[in-house]
């Protein structure tokens, strides 16, 4: 089987979520990679080294800039003329692609999987990772965004893929870029972090999450995630959100801070390695799935604690 | 402009969900049973767009078992116009249910047409992203803010890095994010007046759309269960835990 991955990259290096896809595709067959946008020659280089590569296409165009789906799918469906699955990574950038692709090529997408049990055959969670599911599809040609913290990291270096340039499919005029607010953090990127420090809605203002959470996951060179009602009350940006409808984290150490443990929560960092819960009232869920748990108000332990460390 | 809503009937997301002992699914017998919360804030914004005059009609519509029709009411109950449920036995995939929305949309010829970013039960995040396929329109997914001017649409998404904007000509796909607003609650008046408002019954086959699975679930099982740890006394103990882990020097 020959696969298409999409190469999620920031304009100049690709991002580690693709690393776990191409391990993903990898347990299919043979992997070519797709890398898009405007100026990314410097990408494509990168690319070709990641281990286990085949091919790197290559697709240099203003219209794919900005990885608009509208553009992008109808680029993806030509290359499918001659492949057999298409990964993306389970980002928000995958997310809104591959769907419109699977339509594009009447295949029926399979969301999210954990693991590839053979060609045709994959498990996938449902209703919040509170059920795992085991689905085959009975389509010709498969499309698969892949969970990055279920898969191995393919090694960035090592390989020298073939480099081969596609012509673009165009600007369909559908839609167009008007601008972003990305957040630049000289923290680790949350969903690649070793440890995490998450505040949830009992950190009770947007002053007192950065003077608590900050000093502590500074101290431990960890990211900074939040809960959905911490973003929702405006102490934390959006992009900060681990969970079900946010981002699935796996790291060393997820430290949970005032956090009560909601299923929506747990869905996105119960896999993390060792969960260290830090909450007032004993009976909180989170302490159900924390390997360690301290019972405490965070306002008087927390700052011991970043103290002491 | 007319504005299209579909809402999906699924468990209520205060249950936790079962997994049926002969691991063929998820136990949805007598269980709590609600409007996917994306889509309540879908049909909210409709609503405000209504408020503000951009929209001139709210069609809500549901494709599955006939009790949907509990959810569309409560859709009417809000303030849709009127409701179209199109019946089916048995889970129907994304990709159909785009393909009888697509067909609902060439009937109806939609300005927009807002969904939620994904079911939380399926959890597929799929729907929207292949309507707009198929119609071969704009799609602003992850919405958390939209401004209709003219012809145009400025969708603010909630993207891994932060915020995106994007400018879609009408028609155009939305799917909506957590952020987008805060759904209201139906009065019992609004609830009342909903029992008399419109609600078409249809067939797949009545669009002439083959809703036959791609997909056969193969087995469904619980995930590997975590075990609750110990609990330490103090921050002295949890400074040396996280020492002996190699967590901090
Ligand atoms: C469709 C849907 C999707 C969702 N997606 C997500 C998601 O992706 N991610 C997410 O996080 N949530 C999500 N939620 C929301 C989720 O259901 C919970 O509401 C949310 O996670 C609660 O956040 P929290 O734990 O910070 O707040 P709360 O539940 O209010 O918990 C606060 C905790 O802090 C403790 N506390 C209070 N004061 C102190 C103190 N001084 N010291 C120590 N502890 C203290 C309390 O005991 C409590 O346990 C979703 C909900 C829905 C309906
Ligand atoms: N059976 C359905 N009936 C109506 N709307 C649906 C149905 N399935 C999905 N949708 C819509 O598509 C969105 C995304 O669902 P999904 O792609 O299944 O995660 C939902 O929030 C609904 O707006």
């Amino acid at each position: 089987m020959k696969t298409l991955v999409w190469v999620e990259h920031d304009g100049s290096a690709v991002k580690d979520a693709t690393l776990a896809t191409v391990t993903a595709a990898g347990k299919l067959g043979e992997v070519h990679l797709l890398v898009a946008g405007a100026n990314v020659g410097g990408v494509a280089e990168a690319a070709a080294k990641i281990a286990g590569v085949g091919k790197v296409h290559v697709a240099d165009d203003a219209a794919y800039g900005h990885a608009l789906a509208e553009n992008v799918a109808p680029l993806v469906v030509e290359l499918m003329g001659h492949h057999d699955a298409f990964l993306a990574p389970a980002t928000t950038t995958g997310k809104n692609i591959a769907p419109r692709v699977a339509a594009l090529l009447d295949v029926m997408q399979v969301s999210e999987i954990l693991s590839v049990e053979s060609d045709d055959t994959f498990t996938r969670p449902i209703y919040a990772g509170n059920a795992i599911a085991t689905v085959k599809s009975s389509d010709a040609k498969k499309v698969l965004t892949v969970r990055g913290t279920a898969f191995e990291k393919a090694a960035a270096e090592g390989g020298s893929a073939a480099i081969e340039a596609v012509s673009a499919t165009g600007d369909k005029g559908l839609s167009q870029f008007v601008g972003a607010e990305i957040a630049a953090s000289e923290r680790p990127e949350l969903t690649s972090a070793k440890i995490i420090v998450s505040g949830g809605r009992a950190l009770g203002s947007d002053e007192q999450f950065h003077a608590l959470i900050d000093p502590l996951a500074d101290k431990l060179g960890a990211a900074v995630g939040a809960s959905r009602a911490a973003v929702d009350a405006g102490y934390a940006p959006n992009d900060y959100q681990v969970g079900q409808t946010g981002k699935i984290v796996a790291p060393e150490v997820y430290i949970a801070v005032g956090i009560s443990g909601a299923i929506q929560h747990l869905a996105g960092m119960k896999d993390s390695k060792t969960i260290v819960a830090i909450n007032k009232d004993e009976d909180a869920p989170i302490f159900q799935v924390a390997d360690i748990g301290l019972v405490g108000d965070l306002f008087k332990v927390v700052p011991e604690l970043t103290e002491k460390l | 402009m007319k504005v299209i809503v579909p809402v999906k009937r699924v468990l209520d997301y205060n249950v936790k969900p079962r997994v049926k002992a002969d691991g063929s699914g998820v136990d949805l017998a007598n269980v709590k049973m609600s409007m996917n919360p994306f889509d309540e804030i879908a049909v909210e914004e409709a609503i405000r767009l209504k408020e503000k005059g951009v929209a001139t009609e709210i069609v809500a519509v549901s494709i599955g078992e006939a009790k949907a029709q509990e959810t569309l009411r409560t859709a009417l109950a809000m303030g849709a116009d009127r409701a179209i449920l199109v019946t089916a036995e048995g889970p129907v995939e994304p990709l159909a249910v785009a393909k009888l929305l697509k067909a609902i949309c060439d009937e109806e010829a939609p300005g927009l047409v807002i969904l939620g970013k994904q079911a939380i039960d399926d959890d597929n995040n799929q729907t929207g992203q292949m309507l707009a396929a198929l119609t071969g329109w704009g799609q602003g997914t992850f919405a958390s803010k939209i401004e209709v001017d003219g012809d145009k649409v400025q969708v603010t998404r909630e993207v891994d890095g932060g915020l995106e904007t994007v400018s879609l000509s009408t028609p155009a796909i939305v799917t909506t994010d957590l952020r987008l607003n805060e759904p209201r609650y139906a009065s019992l008046p609004n609830i009342m007046k909903a029992k008399s408002k419109p609600l078409a019954q249809k067939t797949p086959a009545d669009y002439g759309v083959d809703t036959a699975p791609r997909l056969t679930i193969v087995s469904v099982a619980e995930p590997a269960k975590r075990q609750a740890g110990a609990k330490v006394a103090d921050v002295d103990e949890l400074v040396t835990k996280l020492k002996a882990m190699g967590v901090a020097k």
